[in-house]
């Protein structure tokens, strides 16, 4: 078995209007090889799954300037001032999830569950519109599952069946949007011959993934660089 | 007082709420500054939700990496035992109740506990992430802020009257004035900040306070 593709291949699975799943936490492991991609074929009326919007250009940022982005499903877009002026302009939906609501619809969505309740939102806006019930004299929301035509993940390396592994907090969504699209690619810095990988230590196995890029280029832009003189912990 | 002693003296205090073997999530802001004051001998381990147990202090210069970042998206370094983890198993830590303490920053909260802290109608939202479930799920939730808003108003109210982020979350306030605890009967005031009378505290304080003199200065 061998799921090397190109980055033209993975290119030609995405289309106009689709729903595309992208790992990543703010711009920490984020596939930026198949977004520099696809910001150049210019696929349009893209709804984007992703916990982040990107910053200004980088990440999913590319999409928005571009006028790729129809619709973020996301949870914090606080970092990118060009989609919050498209937002205003009404040029781009965003549908705000509470972190956890959203990884665990994308879970369920992956895993065969429709929709699940939840503690997370009850009594705030989160619950408008949504079905609440009482389990053991607590209410929860009912929320739904999140499935994407197409998902973009970066792991750290994969062997050619597809077998990922990640590198420290760039792992994030990574994993669970891996398992909840009709097509998956993953993006990684290396990529090494089956067996080559340790099959304890495999966070997602190949049966998720249909197509393996080795990224060419990765800038792995830091947003907040701040180190040990200024402060104690850092959380 | 400079705001810079306020968060100082309202991070202390949350700090002196950890107990050894605790698993604690600090928000962005003076809740992060609680990591400063661990009690000696008292080890907590922090959480941060985009994927990481036990998080260390920030890199010396030049050591950064890309890939380890906390929830405020900074760099960060792991201490020894730590671990990571995806997305949907950080909530499944959070939302399962294996968080002990959550320390966060409000805009407003209440004397029922609800809490207001992620958006206010008009303005750009920016995005709950992971406020929500983080003060839906943890066994207790400490509200770290100041004790009134740039206005001089109080941000502890009868009812919060902004969009909530949890209704009845809230089990202690810890503010440059005072500590507040949440209970059936209502809000208790549970200590006064040195410095300030039990008088100042109810006259900057909206919400209804139940007072048991004689209410007890906090420990410096």
């Amino acid at each position: 078995m061998n799921k090397v593709g190109t980055i033209e291949a993975a290119m030609e699975r995405i289309q106009d209007g689709a729903t595309l799943l992208m790992g990543g936490f703010g711009v920490c492991g984020i596939p930026e090889n198949l977004v520099r991609a696809l910001q150049q074929r210019g696929t349009k009326n893209l709804t984007i799954v992703s916990n982040n919007a990107g910053v200004e250009g980088a990440g999913i940022g590319l999409l928005i300037e571009n006028g790729q982005v129809r619709k973020m499903i996301s949870s914090y877009i606080g970092e990118n001032k060009v989609l919050e002026q498209k937002v205003i302009a009404g040029e781009i939906e965003v549908e705000l999830n509470p972190q956890g609501t959203l990884a665990e619809r994308v879970r369920a969505g992956g895993a065969g569950i429709p929709a699940f309740f939840t503690p997370t939102g009850v009594g705030t806006p989160v619950a408008e519109g949504k079905e609440t019930r009482n389990f053991n004299g607590r209410d929860y929301l009912m929320e739904t599952a999140i499935r994407g035509d197409v998902a973009f993940v970066k792991a750290y390396k994969a062997d050619k069946h597809g077998n990922l592994v990640y590198r420290m907090t760039a792992r994030n969504f990574n994993p669970v949007m891996a398992t909840a699209a009709d097509f998956v690619v993953a993006e990684v810095e290396e990529i090494v011959e089956a067996g080559q990988l340790d099959a304890e230590q495999i966070v997602t196995p190949s049966v998720f993934v249909d197509m393996v890029i080795k990224g060419e280029r990765y800038d792995k832009r830091i947003e907040k660089r701040v180190n040990r003189q200024k402060s104690g912990a850092g959380i | 007082m400079t705001s810079a002693s306020k968060r100082e003296l309202i991070a202390r205090r949350v700090a002196r709420e950890f107990k050894d073997g605790f698993y604690v999530n600090l928000g962005i802001g003076i809740p992060t500054l609680a990591a400063s004051y661990i009690p000696e001998g008292c080890e907590v381990i922090l959480h941060s939700e985009n994927g990481l147990m036990g998080i260390g202090d920030y890199p010396l210069e030049g050591e950064e990496d890309a890939d380890l970042i906390n929830a405020g998206k900074e760099t960060v370094t792991t201490i020894p035992g730590s671990s990571f983890f995806n997305a949907a198993e950080s909530f499944a830590i959070v939302r399962g109740g294996h968080i002990d303490i959550t320390v966060i920053g409000a805009m407003e909260v209440d004397q029922h506990g609800d809490l207001a802290n992620w958006m206010i109608p008009g303005k750009m939202i920016k995005g709950m992430g992971g406020a929500m479930d983080l003060v839906a799920g943890s066994k207790r939730v400490i509200i770290a802020m100041q004790h009134t808003g740039p206005d001089g108003a109080s941000k502890i109210l009868k009812k919060c009257t902004l969009p909530l982020t949890g209704v009845k979350v809230v089990d202690t306030i810890v503010t440059e004035m005072a500590v507040m605890k949440v209970t059936p009967e209502g809000l208790l005031l549970l200590e006064v900040q040195p410095g300030f009378t039990t008088q100042q505290v109810l006259e900057a304080t909206d919400a209804d306070l139940i007072v048991k003199e004689p209410v007890p200065t906090c420990p410096l």
